[in-house]
């Protein structure tokens, strides 16, 4: 109970710390350059990382260990292309995932 | 299209709600959706069906939640939540950034717009100007809290469902995996510079290979970070395209 209130609370205070950052630090002056030239770049580098922590626990040996994770991100992707509409990425690859998961009986 | 310039911004909400209202529509559909998923994932991991709207309405945060749902129930400790969730809101610093000028007459409220600007609230008030005629004030604070509503219901009633009738959430917590790679694709299709993700893949290669598991993320982001200031050195010797250790 402490644990999950103490959670909530470091939570919301450090997402509402992230996102009042820049409106504290660079409301009356320009960013730094380090900070602009970062700010293009440090998304895509969290992304890629996360991505691949969301992968990383997939082993190649019986299917059901690696098919619906992989399918199920490559149908993820596959649909962002080419729809780019996040829900339909999101709830199709998620569906995917499941359905491969309970076929495989994983 | 209404152009009732002679209505003041005092009358302003109730021009601003139709416009608020569609604008928001696409995250309708999403936030119920993804929030009911991480009320099941929620209630699924064993943690108390309360917490859902309490992260709802003090975190406001979709991926961070999921993250945090994750860690809370493989045992995490509070400080190793804290900086995971430090990583991940980093694009937010990029949201701010681009928001200042936006937010800037928003007086008392600007608090709660800075509070309530998740990725999709940003997708919206960074493309969608008001109407003309409507209070841009308030058709962002509400824009803002029609998503933030949206996002409370889906999370309170799916861990309320999940708690009535044990639903099979099996595989349901690969949203969030999915969620990742959505925002993926978006940075590649924004045309980041492309060494970044070169970088980003060789770093998390090398985490995967050097670190424990447990320590994946924070090894990775290290070796991220230090290759991406690598990259922006001058490059005085032939031989500068050292791994970013």
């Amino acid at each position: 109970m402490t644990r999950l209130l103490a959670t909530v609370a470091v939570m919301t205070a450090l997402t509402f710390l992230t996102r009042a950052a820049p409106f504290v630090l660079f409301a009356r002056r320009e960013p730094p350059t380090l900070v602009a030239w970062l700010q293009s770049r440090l998304p895509p580098l969290v992304m890629c990382v996360l991505v691949a922590d969301a992968l990383k626990l997939v082993r190649f040996e019986a299917p059901a260990s690696w098919l619906p994770t992989i399918a199920g991100a490559a149908a993820a992707a596959a649909l962002h292309l080419v729809k780019r509409n996040a829900l339909l990425s999101i709830v199709g690859a998620t569906a995917l995932h499941m359905a491969l998961r309970a076929w495989l009986g994983a | 299209m209404k152009t009732d310039r002679g209505i003041g911004a005092g009358n302003g909400g109730a021009n601003a709600l139709a416009p608020a209202l569609r604008a928001t529509f696409p995250v309708l559909l999403g936030y119920t959706t993804l929030g009911l998923a991480f009320g099941l994932v929620l209630v699924d991991s064993g943690l108390p069906w309360w917490l859902s709207p309490l992260m709802a309405a003090f975190v406001f945060a979709g991926a961070a939640q999921f993250m945090g749902v994750g860690l809370l129930a493989s045992g995490a400790g509070v400080g190793e939540i804290a900086l995971m969730t430090l990583l991940l809101n980093a694009r937010h610093l990029v949201y701010g950034l681009s928001m200042l000028e936006r937010f800037a007459g928003a007086g008392r409220l600007k608090p709660y717009l800075i509070f309530g600007l998740t990725d999709e609230t940003y997708g919206i008030l960074s493309t969608e100007e008001p109407p003309e005629g409507v209070d841009p004030v308030r058709f962002r604070i509400l824009v803002t809290a029609l998503d933030q509503a949206y996002w409370f219901a889906g999370c309170t009633v799916g861990a309320l469902a999940g708690t009535a009738l044990p639903v099979e959430a099996e595989g349901l917590d690969f949203a969030l995996t999915a969620l990742f790679v959505v925002l993926l694709v978006e940075q590649i299709l924004a045309r980041r510079p492309r060494e970044v993700f070169l970088v980003g893949a060789a770093a998390s290669l090398l985490a995967l290979i050097l670190a424990p598991p447990r320590n994946f993320l924070l090894a990775a982001m290290g070796l991220g970070i230090a290759g991406l200031l690598a990259t922006r050195l001058p490059r005085p010797r032939r031989n500068g395209s050292e791994p970013p250790t």
